[in-house]
């Protein structure tokens, strides 16, 4: 039993991180930019989530509709005034999104303050065995395998999908194929803002929503999007499968701090053995 | 030694000797922050701006200098050691994360997210230290609230004479020109422009029969001897050290010094740390949200106002490096070395 | 050819997934050769080169100096072998000057006073002496290709590799660069890969023809650029 309740706990460890990159992952895996303003992404869905569940919106609601909504719309935003000046330019757009990042975090404590806020988390909890197991977490991991699934579909089965990865193969093509590739890459970080927003509003009930709590998420994050390698889908899902597991294996052990810290470390050591990650070596042509 | 040099040597000189007249002992304690931020600022000057690592993460080793000091300040009763280990720790950690990195064949925007990841587990780590199981010798670890009252620098030797804040600055200052000399000195030997010649083009370099990892993880870990000398400044001026300084903010303002100051000068980082630090006390540091927000805009602008990016104008630099006294073709003219 | 060869490659191959660029390959210099390599696009030439560079590890054959295994070594060490490589797109210090990218070639192994003296003696004879202060970035895709070339010279290598050094040339510089080639040859050995055909009938002595992945034929520059297949080859036609 509690063997099954560790086993439960890894799946919720592996949801939990999968929901946070997938978005990530989209951006960098298909556009190749690395959006250092992640954690705020997170952060806005989250207060998304808080801000209307407060204003007396139905808190799935507010998770699984408004969070994803208005990250995404930002995203949009965020993509036509400052990211599409930066394509081909990596460090530039590090250091471009690092400074969304801090503004955000500015913005934000200006207008909230710094208290952290939150909303409960519903659903109560069930048994495994004689150990108490939240209800919450079964609802994260099936938030997270329909995400994934749902992004598989929309990228493999739908026409919209065969633009986007057609035109992240090769723009030029695309183009002249009648496809306006700057449309596409406003589209595709719209959708990973929108991811991401997501993940923000499922982590609100179960998460202290301040200012800040992006830079919790952002070095983990990272790093396991690096570990996955360029294949959106396959690399993150592989990635937090493989870092959610390490994770909550070590805080059985010790505590979430030295599970987070090994996570890291494991994956920095990794990343140096497969410097293209995960699907960099393996699984080469899946999506 | 180029004429340039002996100026800015000269003038760096006279301001520091001079500000004591001016500025009362208020000014002389802000000064050494400065001054601590302006060390720091220099290593990560020379990574970037001479030897192309762009490292997000050199808050690693100013906050591991930091600590460093701090505890062995505390454990030893005398100073000198610790200001020691403030350099050789975060300069041994640098040269093992460097060799890591380097020898691993690494992209470069992955050095960034990795230097990254090691300054946010050091946060971490430290931020979890709280409790009394923490603690090394004496000196207990702290958590979030850090390691107070540690003790100033002494003189060498008599661990009674306590430096006052005055005579830090003084110290301080001094630490300043001789980190300033001797990276432009370094700069200046085969070494130095070895590592400029590999930030140019790795693969002439590699050609030319000079191993670009080794002489990355060299300048690598002399960035992050420098960063753990500042980090020790810093827990002198404050008189203690908390898990901040491995922060995101201190890694973000420390890029926003380089950049700002500009990227491919030793001057530049200095004046940009100056400037910086400046500009965040005058808005005031218990409203952090108007640091980050101002830190943020400074950033964005910086990276969509000049044109060609951040990168290019790496080359524009550098060919102000290159402009400067490069070794006569012509065999008269003979370059006094330092 | 007597004695040991300078430059051996013994049954090298380069298998890139399914395809093989270059297959099993026999390949032989000797001191103060000029050697030229050529062949139409995609017949393997620019790979073989670079597995002569370290650029590239053999995944089959060996390849050895002086009777000496340099196989998958990596370019810095073959470099300090006395070998001098020059790429196909220049490789040179953009934002440095003339002089301080010969300088930091000239600088290895050597003191510093040395290598200016170095400079000045490459400078001169490459006719460079008069640029010698600016910023190669600034420069004629024909004077930074000689900048490189002064770069490898630089280090006084016993073997120099040049991979299209004519490329993007005014017919003078063409010209210049085939007496400079010429003269090198006087003391140190080379292997050129080269397109233009003017080119090579100015340097050449021996030409080895690559062919998918091949070596077609090895012989003397007259007979080589007169043969039928070699005409073939290079019509698309299929080789004999």
């Amino acid at each position: 039993m509690l063997a099954a309740l560790i086993g439960f706990n890894v799946l919720t460890s592996i949801a939990e991180l999968l929901l946070l990159v997938i978005g990530l992952g989209m951006i960098y895996g298909l556009m190749r930019i690395i959006n250092l303003a992640h954690g705020e992404f997170l952060m806005l869905g989250a207060y998304a989530t808080v801000v209307s569940a407060h204003a007396g919106v139905n808190l799935w609601v507010a998770m699984l509709i408004i969070a994803p909504l208005f990250v995404g719309l930002f995203g949009l935003l965020v993509e036509r005034t400052l990211i599409r000046f930066l394509y081909g330019r990596m460090i530039d757009t590090m250091l471009a999104t690092w400074g969304l990042s801090l503004g955000l975090i500015g913005l934000v404590t200006s207008i909230f303050g710094t208290t952290v806020r939150g909303v409960s988390a519903p659903l109560g909890s069930f048994a495994i065995g004689p150990y108490n197991a939240s209800l919450y977490s079964v609802f994260t991991i099936i938030v997270a395998l329909l995400t994934v699934l749902g992004l598989f579909v929309l990228l493999r089965a739908t026409k919209f999908g065969l633009i986007v990865r057609a035109t992240m193969q090769n723009p030029e093509m695309a183009a002249a194929l009648g496809v306006p590739p700057g449309r596409v890459y406003m589209a595709t970080f719209g959708l990973g803002a929108a991811l991401t927003g997501l993940a923000g509003g499922v982590i609100a009930p179960v998460s202290g929503v301040a200012p800040g709590m992006g830079a919790a998420y952002v070095a983990r994050a990272f790093i396991t999007v690096l570990g996955g390698g360029a294949a959106t889908i396959t690399g993150s899902t592989l990635a937090s499968t493989l870092f959610g597991t390490i994770d909550q294996v070590v805080t059985f052990w010790t505590t979430p701090v030295f599970g987070q810290v090994a996570l890291l470390l494991f994956a920095v050591v990794m990343i140096r053995m497969l410097p293209q990650g995960i699907t960099g070596r393996f699984f080469r042509r899946s999506i | 030694m180029s004429r340039s040099f002996l100026a800015t040597l000269a003038l760096m000189i006279v301001v520091l000797a001079g500000l004591p007249m001016i500025a009362g002992l208020f000014g002389l304690v802000q000064a050494t922050l400065f001054i601590s931020m302006a060390v720091l600022a220099l290593s990560q000057g020379f990574i970037w701006g001479y030897g192309g690592i762009m490292s997000f993460g050199q808050s690693a080793f100013f906050g591991l200098g930091g600590y460093a000091y701090a505890i062995a300040a505390i454990d030893l009763g005398e100073s000198t050691l610790p200001l020691a280990l403030a350099i050789l720790v975060p300069t041994l950690f640098a040269a093992l994360l460097g060799y890591f990195m380097f020898y691993g064949r690494i992209s470069d925007a992955y050095v960034g997210v990795i230097t990254l990841t090691v300054t946010v587990i050091l946060f971490n780590v430290a931020n979890s230290t709280a409790g009394d199981a923490w603690r090394i010798g004496q000196a207990a670890l702290g958590g979030f609230n850090g390691i107070p009252s540690v003790p100033p620098l002494n003189v060498p030797g008599q661990p009674d004479n306590q430096l006052s804040p005055a005579a830090l600055y003084g110290v301080a200052a001094v630490l300043l020109v001789m980190v300033y000399a001797l990276l432009r000195g370094l700069l200046a030997t085969k070494f130095g422009r070895v590592v400029v010649a590999i930030r140019e083009n790795e693969t002439r370099a590699m050609l030319l029969g000079y191993d670009p990892r080794l002489y990355k993880t060299i300048t690598f870990a002399i960035g992050g001897g420098i960063a753990g000398l500042a980090g020790c400044l810093f827990t002198n001026w404050g008189g203690f050290v908390s898990p901040t300084v491995f922060g995101l903010q201190q890694a973000a303002q420390v890029i926003i010094f380089v950049l700002l100051g500009g990227l491919g000068t030793l001057i530049g980082p200095i004046l940009g740390a100056v400037a910086v630090q400046y500009l965040i006390i005058a808005i005031g540091t218990q409203q952090t949200f108007n640091a980050n927000l101002i830190l943020g805009i400074v950033l964005l602008a910086f990276v969509l106002l000049i044109p060609r990016g951040v990168l290019p104008s790496l080359g524009l630099l550098a060919e102000r490096i290159a402009a400067r006294p490069a070794p006569d073709p012509a065999p008269a003219a003979v370059e006094a070395r330092p | 050819m007597t004695g040991v060869p300078l430059l051996e490659a013994r049954g090298v191959s380069m298998r890139f997934g399914g395809v093989t660029a270059v297959d099993t390959v026999d390949f032989g210099l000797g001191e103060r050769e000029l050697r030229c390599l050529i062949g139409p696009n995609g017949a393997g030439k620019s790979t073989f080169f670079k597995m002569l560079t370290g650029q590239l590890r053999p995944t089959a054959g060996r390849v050895l100096f002086r009777g000496r295994d340099i196989t998958g070594a990596r370019p810095h060490e073959i470099a300090r072998l006395a070998v001098g490589i020059k790429t196909q797109v220049p490789n040179v210090f953009n934002g440095l000057s003339v002089a301080e990218n010969v300088f930091v070639a000239a600088r290895r192994g050597k003191s510093a006073r040395q290598a200016r003296a170095m400079v000045d003696q490459v400078l001169t004879r490459l006719g460079l002496a008069e640029i010698a202060r600016r910023i190669v970035g600034q420069l004629a895709h024909g004077q930074r290709q000689w900048v490189e070339i002064g770069t490898v010279l630089a280090q006084e290598p016993e073997l120099i590799l040049l991979d299209e050094p004519a490329a993007g040339m005014t017919h003078e510089e063409v010209v210049r660069t085939s007496e400079l080639i010429r003269e090198i040859n006087r003391a140190q050995a080379l292997i050129v890969v080269e397109h233009d055909m003017q080119f090579i009938r100015m340097i050449a002595r021996t030409v080895t023809v690559f062919n998918r992945g091949r070596i077609l034929i090895e012989d003397d520059v007259e007979r080589v650029l007169t043969h039928q297949a070699v005409r073939d080859v290079y019509l698309g036609k299929k080789a004999a």
